[in-house]
């Protein structure tokens, strides 16, 4: 499984993948959250860290589109599902390689808290919950996106269908979906929302119950996902 | 433990013994309600190069992706060195080497690279590792594009790179799915010959749709066509059961119209025809006989007494070509 990471991490390092996708990040968020900083004039990282679901949500399916898609595609899928190796440890690696990418990503924009206490006293608890909060926030989206690309062989289906269900996942927990469907399935919802577990988080609060949340969701994915890496084995 | 040891000795006995290392009973595989491989049974024995031979879509790739457990057969059962692929696919794939039909590769990554990778992935101790790819590299020729980009190397270094990757863990089964389509004739040579090196050590299993290659590389073929195994044997044995139709060409001196009536008075005659000559005041003829009849002397006689005279006879021989044409028509 660590060759497999190894492989995956150096794929997206050869590619110009990588690269786009870290300064596109880096600029956007940067750009979009020091536009208003100064005028807030508050020394925290919260407005960035409430960006963070929706650049991700167009970013991260563009990493996670081609994992399994091009693999089809290429045939390399049939080299790969042909090695003396498990399937869950195929979708692990692959899983767990655009984790660490993600994260390195994330690391990169460790200046910006450092900028921030060197201009002021801002609470560093927060700001690593915060930092929590965004990777597993990212993991989802990941097993999400990862899901999505085992199902087709086609990239631009793979990064439209991820951006769709990660919306739908985000979404449902605002209030204004809530206000509008069934009370009954109302909680269910609110539950299941991405984006209320992140913000719960993201005030500083590391609960278990948003933990286990979003551990349960990206298990539950990449369960789906190997089930369809199996599903060729169904008689 | 004990019996553990017991029943990998026994395991292992009866596989030297029998020296059968593939046997297919009854397997068939359904694609939804299309039927690509019907209730085929063979053997192969250790040290073959056996080729499947068969149009597009006769059921090969399907039946050597259930070979190597990518996918399951519908019915029936496949065990490769006595072990089932359903219940033991992790330990029948570290045996097996498998060349994917269009050689899929990584591009982005390096030969160099890719066989590190391929070489984790089959769990080869890092002290192995080394001497293990400078051995595929050295049979597979890749030495001068060992940091050459996959995406850019030519069709017939991309597959030589591909049998590096089906060798890497020298596994005792290479299972290669069209190894020389697409490849100009000077580098299907090179490939050909590549693999009777390999077949030299290894079981062989290979698929095309080209007569020669089998012709050339194999053993044994079967022939499969529709998802059924029409013939089976050697590349020489096929012939002969086809061959139950004999020509023999001929070329006498005179007009054709001449020697074709006159041939009306020989028995066991089926069929002549008249083939285009080369040569002036020579006619060629081409006699088919009633059924595995050899009338060659006869004919001999024949010209002699009539005052033909015969400048050449040969009995043609059916190429696999003819073999194949006659089998998978319709």
């Amino acid at each position: 499984m660590l060759a497999l990471i190894k492989k995956e991490l150096r794929s997206y390092f050869n590619s110009p993948i990588a690269y786009i996708f870290i300064t596109v990040f880096l600029v956007l968020t940067g750009w979009l959250f020091f536009r208003s900083f100064f005028i807030a004039n508050q020394a925290s990282m919260r407005d960035w860290f409430s960006l963070l679901p929706w650049i991700f949500l167009f970013l991260i399916p563009a990493v996670t589109m081609r994992l399994w898609a091009e693999e089809k595609k290429l045939g390399t899928f049939e080299v790969l599902m042909t090695l003396p190796v498990k399937d869950f440890e195929v979708v692990l690696g692959k899983f767990l390689a655009s984790f660490i990418f993600l994260a390195i990503a994330l690391v990169l924009t460790l200046p910006i808290p450092l900028i921030i206490s060197f201009l002021g006293s801002p609470d560093k608890g927060v700001i690593f919950a915060q930092y929590l909060s965004a990777l597993l926030l990212g993991g989802a989206y990941l097993a999400i996106g990862l899901f999505v690309s085992s199902a087709t062989s086609n990239q631009i289906i793979a990064f439209i269908l991820a951006v769709s269900i990660s919306f739908f996942f985000l979404i449902i927990g605002e209030p204004i979906v809530l206000y509008v469907i069934p009370s009954l399935i109302a909680p269910l919802f609110q539950y299941l929302g991405l984006g209320a577990h992140f913000e719960s988080m993201g005030r500083g609060v590391i609960d278990s119950r948003d933990f286990l949340y979003y551990l349960s969701m990206i298990f539950l994915f990449l369960f789906l996902n190997m089930k369809n890496i199996e599903s060729r084995k169904w008689k | 433990m004990t019996l553990l040891g017991v029943r990998i000795y026994f395991v292992h006995a009866r596989f030297l013994n029998k020296q059968t290392l593939i046997s297919v009973k009854h397997l068939t595989k359904n694609y939804g309600n299309f039927r690509a491989v019907d209730d085929i049974s063979f053997e192969i024995k250790k040290g073959e190069i056996v080729g499947f031979l068969g149009p597009n879509g006769a059921g090969k790739t399907t039946t050597m992706k259930i070979l190597t457990c990518f996918l399951p057969a519908s019915s029936g059962s496949v065990q490769i060195g006595g072990m089932d692929t359903l219940e033991m696919s992790t330990e029948i794939r570290k045996r097996i080497g498998y060349l994917p039909e269009n050689t899929p590769l990584y591009e982005d990554m390096d030969v160099l690279e890719y066989l590190q990778f391929l070489a984790e992935m089959h769990r080869i101790s890092k002290n192995k590792r080394i001497p293990l790819i400078k051995d595929v590299i050295e049979s597979c020729g890749l030495k001068s594009k060992i940091r050459a980009e996959i995406g850019t190397l030519s069709k017939g270094y991309r597959q030589r790179v591909g049998l590096a990757q089906a060798l890497i863990h020298n596994p005792s089964i290479l299972i290669l799915d069209e190894p020389t389509s697409g490849l100009d004739p000077n580098q299907i040579i090179e490939i050909r010959n590549l693999i009777k090196d390999i077949g030299k050590e290894k079981t062989i299993i290979l698929s095309t749709h080209i007569l020669s290659e089998v012709e050339g590389t194999c053993n044994r073929v079967l022939i499969i066509h529709k998802g059924k195994i029409v013939a089976e044997g050697s590349p020489g044995e096929l012939r002969n059961q086809a061959q139950k139709r004999t020509i023999i060409r001929v070329q006498v001196e005179g007009s054709a119209s001449a020697v074709i009536s006159a041939l009306k008075e020989l028995n066991g005659i089926e069929k002549v025809k008249k083939l285009e000559s080369n040569e002036s005041g020579v006619c060629s003829l081409d006699i088919e006989t009633s059924e595995g009849l050899d009338i060659r002397k006869n004919l001999n006689h024949f010209f002699l007494d009539r005052g033909f005279e015969l400048v050449g006879m040969q009995r043609e021989i059916v190429s696999l070509e003819d073999v194949f044409t006659h089998l998978t028509r319709n």
